[in-house]
């Protein structure tokens, strides 16, 4: 398999960093809870704007406050944002955020509502908003590798037919793009279980691998361990995952962990929201198995459009990464077809081989850089669910 | 080449995956492994949803369940070669 991708482009945009984005969205960002309803009313009086509202950000300290600066700050400094209005309740952790995403170059502007009010605040900030909805709408696209790309998977609502067919498909185009400059990233820490013997030895480097260890062993002893409540703790395999014949953790694992391919190895294991240092390749990240949690991780890090393999039919969308949904379970684009990008279902009945499929997938990345519409953002499924290491001081 | 019932990964393993909705006990099921495209024949001793395993030997309590050529839990009953494996006879060695 010797297929050319370095002449392959997608058009979309080149943003002041020199990244790629294939969304172009103008985003008002809460720092808080309490400055959601800002943060919606700008939204609502200037079109083409989309708030992000969240449950958190006051009163966090420590690691789950660094947790939270990262994901807010890489959310904005995503790509696939074009520019970005910041409202906080107070102007220091509101300026913390700002400043964090003013380093990727793009247009942004800050907001406190403290000693203002939410008529004040909202009332400046969306004179903000028109003017970059202005200079959004205006930017042109232009042709860009698509191995630019960052590209990021998540599978969910897994079963039998994900590790036989969606996950696969998946590796498949790692195997085949990765070699070229494209960064990947995949993650799951808790699903990795039963697995991580083979996961430890996809690591390119000792380091690594070591660092996947410790990662998945912390986990282990601080999440699992000290809170679980039966031998699965009635969440690994999920209901879904059982209802579709997945039967232990490390059946799920084994599937899970088809996603990353045949030959690609894994250059660096993150903490969550970490943006990759070590250049091109695939990573792997400390993530939740959930998939609102992990797919809003992953595009704090910065991957742009997210793959995501799923057997008995998961919803999930993001704001601002759009999530392509790959499956190969025929029930399920029976039932849930509209949820579906792409359809693997060929792989089960023989009739599509994995490198055919893969081939599908790259694709519909390809269509989805270039302004295809995923299922997932036709349908309106925008979940922003932000990681919490522990509870708020 | 028809389209087959039940999906193996590895040679080695001692389940496979039901494929096709509807499969009713007394099927003759057309068995493919994926990573070499041989196959088999094995009947069917019970009605399987799509997606769930079936035993390709007799397995006994205590047998470890092999998928993807790799351990994916113990057998906490019996299953004969064509019924059922699930949560009801298998379970995981982890947590």
């Amino acid at each position: 398999m010797a297929l050319d991708f370095t002449n392959r482009m997608v058009n979309a945009w080149r943003r002041e960093n020199g990244r790629v984005g294939v969304r172009n969205h103008v985003v008002i960002l809460p720092v808080d809870d309490i400055s959601n309803a800002a943060c919606e009313a700008v939204a609502n009086n200037v079109k083409g704007t989309m708030a992000i509202p969240h449950a958190y950000g006051r009163l966090q300290f420590g690691k789950d406050l660094d947790l939270h600066f990262r994901t807010m700050i890489g959310t904005g400094a995503n790509p696939n944002v074009a520019a970005v209005v910041v409202i906080g309740i107070e102007p220091e952790w509101t300026r913390v955020i700002a400043e964090g995403i003013r380093e990727t170059g793009k247009p942004v502007a800050e907001f406190s509502i403290e000693q203002k009010g939410d008529f004040e605040t909202i009332r400046a900030a969306s004179w903000k908003a028109k003017e970059f909805v202005h200079w959004a709408t205006e930017l042109q696209k232009e042709p860009c590798p698509l191995t630019d790309l960052w590209v990021s998977t998540k599978c969910g609502e897994s079963d039998t037919t994900t590790g036989l067919s969606s996950c696969p498909t998946v590796g498949n185009m790692y195997d085949k793009l990765i070699p070229h400059g494209l960064y990947g990233c995949f993650g799951e820490t808790s699903e990795i279980t039963g697995a991580e013997h083979i996961c430890v030895k996809r690591a390119a480097t000792p380091e690594a691998g070591e660092k996947f260890m410790k990662i998945f062993q912390a986990y282990q002893d601080e999440v699992i361990e000290p809170f679980k409540t039966s031998d699965l703790s009635d969440s690994q395999p999920t209901k879904g995952n059982i209802l579709g014949g997945l039967t232990t953790i490390e059946e799920k694992a084994l599937g899970n962990l088809e996603k990353i391919g045949r030959d690609c190895t894994y250059i660096d294991a993150m903490g969550p929201a970490e943006v990759p240092q070590k250049g091109p390749g695939l990573y792997f990240m400390d993530t939740s198995s959930a998939a609102a949690e992990c797919v809003t991780l992953m595009a704090a890090a910065g991957y742009v459009i997210h793959t995501f393999p799923t057997g008995q039919g998961n919803v999930v969308g993001n704001p601002i990464v759009p999530v392509v949904k790959i499956s190969g379970n025929p029930r399920t684009l029976r039932t849930m077809a509209e949820h579906i990008d792409v359809d693997v279902t060929g792989v089960l009945t023989r009739e599509m081989t994995i490198d055919q499929a893969g081939d599908a997938l790259i694709d519909m990345i390809e269509r989805t850089a270039n302004g295809r519409a995923t299922a997932a953002e036709a349908l309106g499924h925008v979940e922003f669910s932000m990681t919490k290491l522990y509870r708020s001081a | 080449m028809n389209i087959p019932q039940l999906l193996v990964h590895d040679h080695e393993d001692n389940v496979g995956v039901v494929v096709v909705e509807g499969l009713t006990a007394g099927t003759e099921m057309l068995c493919v492994v994926t990573n070499d495209n041989s196959d088999f024949r094995l009947l069917a001793k019970a009605d399987i949803p799509i997606g769930h395993k079936v035993a390709l030997r007799d397995l006994s309590e205590g047998d470890t369940v092999v998928k993807y050529g790799e351990d994916i839990g113990r057998m906490v009953g019996a299953a004969k070669k064509g019924e059922h494996v699930h949560t009801h006879n298998c379970k995981t060695k982890r947590w």
